[in-house]
């Protein structure tokens, strides 16, 4: 189903990430000089610019931030997988990222619904983060900030 | 060291022909546009000594605004090719200016051009969507630039009670504005049914809730304001401007639904001595329905939140409290990549020189233009004028 799509290409500051997901464990870098937690991994902090980062795994916890159902795809080897649901994800640690739900059916997809991260394995000791819901019902409307 | 407000104008505009412009390179857009701002100037090509434009997807130069230059046949000793996605039309400019007021160039071309419609093959769509998303932590997930903006406009629907109605709206306002602009991709009219009729690209955004894809260039020259005063337009002096640089992905945005337009915006109001209320007609890059109506809270047109009840009362057309892309914007006038935003500039200087025929807002002394880019990860704004004081 993934053939011909684009890979995470791997590099010195991605190493530990994906070979955390292919384990199984979305890891969350965190600065021992200031306590930052960042989402997407680099050499520094990207608020102290410290190079003391420590890989934690994340509880794979969080709520759906925001989301859109693509019907068209953005290239053909997506064709097979419309309509799919890419979520920004809140995580329980605070960064936000993107993925797709699994198992989602348009239009039962709401912000602030729980989320829990599943890994889909694309390619040998490539595992994409994914979510799947919790509790598929809408639980919350954001208030103006 | 004092501001550059008032020390630079526009003194020429052209647009090439836009829409399906089949034979046509990106290089010719981009020197065709300028040859018909330098005449609509009144300025010879061997007077130009600096050049900004942007890259082409079509046509991917390494340096573009060299290639750009040698097909016109001038050698620049300013020139550089601009790159902040969608914010490189009011960031350009801003930057020919700065670069004016310096010293380091007298008379600058502007320019941009491409043909997305006509040019773009299979591979150079993959590969441009491919490039335009990171390559690791969202361009796996099957993400759309689309998308990205598609992600804003949802949490705002959520977090303000925006409906699909009112985005929809921007699209048929537009679209009437294209309508009195001569040229323009689509013109055939609108109505809020059809856009929400229209295929859904993805969600809130339909079809019609999206840009166009076109082919198209257009050009400005900038110069001096002193040397302005003796050539044959009206000049357009630039005012303020001010740019904004939040995040490159959208996880990072510290908010979706409000972004670096208010920064840009306030400091290009900051920088003219003017404010929202004073503005008379703007150039909003509308590179989806949505985003006008956030545009329109950021830039403080309306207060943050109220850009669709604002866009439905019919604010954001003739007799409204702020008309926006007269010419059609790149809903309906046409969005050839990185040109679209171009257009807006061209359109706000008609305008100002009262030039903007059958779709003249009277009296404007004021013009706002905004850019974007890359789900708000880039904004730009300028603020143009009939006299170099606001």
């Amino acid at each position: 189903m993934s053939a011909g799509k684009p890979l995470p290409r791997i590099d010195d500051d991605t190493r530990a990430y994906w070979a955390g997901c292919a384990r199984g464990e979305l890891l969350l870098q965190h600065c021992r000089d200031c306590g930052y937690v960042q989402f997407y991994q680099r050499a520094l902090c990207g608020r102290c610019l410290g190079a003391g980062l420590e890989h934690r795994p994340a509880s794979g916890r969080g709520t759906i931030y925001s989301f859109s159902t693509v019907y068209r795809p953005p290239s053909p080897e997506f064709k097979d997988d419309v309509p799919y649901t890419v979520v920004l994800v809140e995580l329980a640690e605070g960064p936000r990222m993107i993925s797709t739900l699994v198992d989602a059916a348009p239009g039962t997809v709401g912000l602030g619904q729980a989320v829990e991260v599943v890994f889909d394995t694309i390619a040998p000791e490539v595992a994409l983060p994914r979510f799947r819901r919790v509790d598929p019902r809408c639980t919350f409307t954001p208030a103006a900030p | 060291m004092g501001s550059y407000t008032g020390q630079v104008a526009i003194v020429g505009v052209g647009e090439t022909p836009v829409g399906k412009v089949p034979g046509k390179s990106a290089l010719w857009f981009n020197a065709e546009a300028t040859r018909l701002a330098l005449a609509d100037a009144g300025i010879d090509k061997h007077q130009v000594d600096g050049l900004l434009t942007c890259p082409s997807f079509v046509a991917p130069f390494h340096r573009m605004s060299v290639a750009v230059s040698e097909y016109l046949g001038i050698q620049p000793t300013f020139s550089n090719t601009v790159n902040v996605s969608g914010a490189s039309a009011a960031a350009s400019v801003s930057l020919a200016a700065a670069a004016i007021h310096a010293g380091l160039a007298e008379t600058v071309v502007v320019c941009c051009g491409d043909n997305m419609l006509s040019g773009m093959t299979r591979d150079l769509a993959v590969k441009a969507l491919i490039e335009s998303r990171d390559p690791q932590y969202e361009a796996p997930f099957g993400l759309l630039v689309a998308t990205t903006f598609a992600l804003t406009a949802q949490r705002h629907m959520a977090e303000y009670g925006t409906t699909r109605e009112q985005l929809a709206r921007v699209a048929v306002i537009t679209r009437e504005h294209a309508r009195r602009k001569p040229g323009a991709h689509m013109t055939a009219p609108l109505t809020v049914d059809d856009v929400l009729a229209s295929k859904s690209i993805t969600t809130p955004y339909h079809m019609l809730d999206c840009a166009l894809v076109s082919d198209g260039g257009a050009a400005l020259v900038l110069t001096s304001a002193e040397r302005a005063r003796d050539l044959r337009k009206k000049p357009v002096y630039l005012l303020g401007a001010g740019e904004s640089y939040t995040q490159e992905h959208i996880f990072c945005a510290e908010s979706i639904t409000t972004t670096g337009a208010r920064i840009s915006g306030g400091k290009a109001y900051a920088m003219a001595g003017v404010g929202p209320g004073d503005i008379d007609v703007a150039g909003i890059y509308d590179c989806f329905t949505g985003t006008v109506i956030m545009m329109l809270e950021d830039l403080g047109f309306c207060k943050k939140g109220e850009g669709g009840p604002f866009v439905e009362a019919g604010h954001i057309t003739f007799g409204g409290r702020i008309p926006i892309n007269t010419h059609g914007g790149m809903l309906s006038y046409a969005h050839p990549g990185l040109p679209g935003g171009f257009f807006h500039i061209v359109e706000m200087a008609r305008q100002l020189r009262g030039e903007a025929d059958g779709r003249q807002v009277e009296g404007a002394d004021l013009a706002l233009c905004h850019s974007l880019g890359g789900g708000f990860a880039t904004n730009a704004t300028i603020i143009l004028g009939t006299e170099p004081h606001a």
